[in-house]
């Protein structure tokens, strides 16, 4: 016999939760005292439960198992919010264990009591409430199961304080499978579709293959490239793709989109086949979706058949886990009779790296490192070759983010960590940190700006309390990069509220008050070394506050509105 | 286009919500909505009707398929089908007005369920459009108050929606 709170922690543990992110308060202390009296699982105190949010969030992304996240009422878990949000744009897996106010207070504006389930509906893929404590252990097997399986995302338990109590206890049973009525995910795809899009394939002259997140959530990276690499076709990934296929290889064109190379933009609009797999066409990769790409059929394989033909439509559309359909595709190429057109592929081929020598991103020096300043650019391209492309890099959102995508080539999926569909400032440092969680050895990396680090730096405590040596990178430009960016563009640069004047902290000393190490980077002179320096300090948590040039644009960019893919601007004074 | 979507669902706290709140999300309208639990206590039957094009029909109902509580749903527009709504029409009946409305109700198949000295109440089964000439019928200066059910539509034949 075992009360609520223990029920709930019991079960977590049978679930194979090994950490909680959480913060305690007045209606969660039952579930605490539970979690004090046991040892198999570890809960991390954060400092904000935002940061909760973003860690288990981080920490499924790198790990493929579902975070947990474990909040009080009102306050508590209304700073989970923008969390949830974050990890239910990027369709991440999450369980968010919030504590409600007794059940015979809901509704009586009770102190902190706030209708989460209500509150939270519109940014979750389920959500529950405890009305038994009999019925926790399965509801928590149920919400793991809603949240890891067929199109993943965050599902929230509202927990009122009396079904923890401990004074009463229930017969403990964890259920050994799940089964609910309405809810069965796709798993194979219908087969007559998958050889309907084989021969599409293989009939294809220009095709490109465009893989999103759902290929790394999906684990289906080495079946993609398996793919590709029997094909011979060109492949690009999305920002939420990154990793998916191995981005130091030939057949890669980089990313696509707003922010795309010129040669994966210009490989799609003027592709006729686009085999789409785990993405979504959103409309920062689409432009204006009636100009996209005017000469291709589309192939789309997804889980979620809502995406499918949402704002693109496919011409054969495959609703099936990604794994599986691509490990049919493979099976299938085969044995068709009908074989790749080589000399249809190689004429390819040969127009997109005549497209790489003229803009590429890889090829020819895209940005201009004549001047003192240090570029962003280069201080990614320096932290791949000082971490040798191995680091978990999570990121902020901004200029950063988007050179960081560009320039850090994933060669492997699950490396890169960073809000795509959200776009959350302040995402960066609590990832990092529940990546570091997961995986004590490894080299994990925060890159962010000045801007975004200040919005959840105070996990910077929380990284000190539980020996997490995160490496932040921190390409300061003292403004809103972005922003800025936006305000040169569109504003005749009227920087409003978008820099920081004399304002910013030294973070230098900031580091050390919280028994961190800072370091200050003003010259390209000094980069490698430093950088090497701070990697070296393997249980450190380090901080590169590196000033670069205030001025820099990220490009390509797509011109918008009403551009297609192939229009960009390449620079500030050229377009195509 | 108007549509009649007609869905099982778990008769379950939030389950009504999260219908609901899909469409005001994503900017979907609902024109009538009825809900109630079926034979089978555990699930209730929604029905809505709704304006829209195939493709945002097409969204529509896969959002909806999308949603842990909702266990089959049909759109009965697709086939043949039947569709009443119920309306309750609280009308003046004073001097020569009470035997004319008598007679409009019994031309329309309605019925006076409550009367008084000056006011008769009338119930109408029938389709939307049905009930909308009733009540033009009647004329707006008698009339003092309607209540209208929203859309139950059922397929015609053997076709069923059922788990």
């Amino acid at each position: 016999m075992l009360s609520g709170g223990d029920m709930l922690v019991r079960a977590l543990h049978d679930q194979g939760v090994e950490h909680i992110f959480g913060y305690p308060g007045g209606a969660a202390l039952h579930i605490y005292d539970s979690i004090f009296r046991q040892k198999e699982i570890q809960h991390v105190l954060v400092r904000h439960e935002q940061s909760a949010a973003h860690a288990a969030d981080a920490y499924t992304r790198a790990t493929g198992k579902v975070g947990t996240v474990l909040v009080t009422s009102g306050p508590g878990a209304t700073n989970t919010i923008t969390g949830i949000a974050t990890a239910y744009m990027d369709s991440i897996a999450m369980v968010v264990l919030s504590a409600q106010v007794t059940s015979e207070k809901i509704g009586e504006d009770a102190f902190q009591e706030t209708d989460m389930v209500g509150v939270s509906r519109p940014i979750v893929k389920h959500s529950f409430v405890i009305t038994d404590p009999a019925e926790i252990p399965e509801i928590i097997r149920k919400a793991y199961y809603i949240a890891g399986t067929g199109r993943p995302g965050p599902v929230v338990i509202d927990i009122p304080k009396d079904k923890t109590d401990p004074s009463t206890q229930f017969p403990y049973e964890f259920p050994e499978s799940v089964k609910i009525r309405s809810y069965n995910p796709a798993v194979r795809g219908h087969s007559g579709q998958v050889k309907k899009a084989v021969q599409l394939l293989l009939e294809a002259k220009r095709p490109v293959i465009y893989a999103g997140g759902g290929v790394v959530q999906g684990n289906a990276s080495e079946l993609l490239t398996t793919l590709a690499r029997k094909l011979n076709y060109p492949v690009t990934n999305t920002l939420m793709g990154l990793g998916a296929y191995p981005g130091t290889d030939k057949q890669f064109l980089g990313m696509l989109g707003m922010h795309g190379t010129f040669e994966a933009n210009t490989a799609m609009h003027h592709s006729d086949l686009i085999l789409a797999v785990g993405a979504r066409f959103d409309d920062r990769v689409t432009n204006t979706p009636s100009k996209f790409c005017p000469h291709a059929k589309v192939i789309h394989v997804d889980v979620d058949p809502a995406s499918i033909s949402k704002t693109v439509r496919a011409d054969v559309p495959i609703v099936g886990a990604v794994d599986s359909v691509l490990g049919e595709m493979i099976g299938l190429l085969g044995s068709s009779k009908t074989k790749v057109d080589s000399d249809a592929i190689d004429a390819w081929w040969a127009q997109i790296e005549g497209w790489r020598e003229r803009h590429g991103l890889y090829h020819s020096n895209r940005f201009d490192t004549s001047g003192d300043k240090l570029k962003p650019q280069e201080v990614v391209q320096m932290l791949h070759k000082v971490t040798k492309g191995n680091a978990y890099v999570c990121s902020d959102v901004g200029q950063h983010q988007m050179f960081a995508a560009q320039y850090y080539l994933f060669d492997k999926p699950r490396r890169w960590i960073n809000s795509g569909g959200l776009g959350t400032m302040g995402f960066g440092l609590p990832a990092a940190m529940g990546v570091q969680l997961a995986f004590r050895d490894d080299c994990v990396v925060c890159i962010t700006g000045e801007g975004s680090i200040q919005m959840c730096i105070q996990e910077l405590s929380t990284l000190t309390q539980y020996h997490l040596p995160v490496k932040i990178i921190c390409l300061n430009n003292q403004a809103l990069g972005m922003v800025r960016q936006w305000q040169d563009m569109q504003y005749s640069s009227r920087y409003s509220e978008s820099l920081y004047e004399e304002s910013l902290p030294d973070f230098v000393k900031l580091m050390e008050a919280y028994g961190h190490v800072g370091m200050k980077v003003t010259k390209r002179e000094e980069l490698e070394q430093k950088m090497e320096e701070c990697f070296a300090m393997k249980d450190r948590v380090v901080f590169m506050d590196i000033a670069v040039d205030p001025g820099e644009h990220v490009y390509p960019m797509l011109i918008a509105p009403n551009g297609s893919m192939r229009d960009m601007l390449l620079s500030k004074t050229e377009r195509t | 286009m108007r549509r009649i979507i007609s869905i099982l669902m778990e008769n379950a706290p939030g389950a009504l919500s999260r219908v609901v709140g899909l469409f005001s999300q994503r900017g979907y309208n609902i024109e009538t909505l009825t809900v109630a639990p079926t034979e089978d206590p555990t699930l209730s039957r929604l029905t809505l009707t709704t304006i829209g094009d195939d493709h945002k029909l097409e969204q529509i109902t896969k959002h909806l398929n999308k949603l842990i509580d909702v266990v089959k749903l049909v759109d009965l527009s697709d086939g043949t089908h039947i569709e009443r709504e119920l309306m309750l029409v609280k009308v003046k009946a004073t001097g020569a007005a009470r035997a004319e409305i008598k007679r409009c109700a019994d031309i329309f198949r309605g019925q006076v369920v409550d009367v008084t000295p000056n006011v008769y109440v009338v119930q109408l089964i029938g389709t939307s459009e049905k009930l909308d000439a009733f009540v033009q019928s009647l004329g707006e200066a008698s009339i003092i108050e309607v209540v209208r059910s929203g859309v139950s539509g059922i397929a015609r034949g053997e076709k069923i929606l059922t788990i």
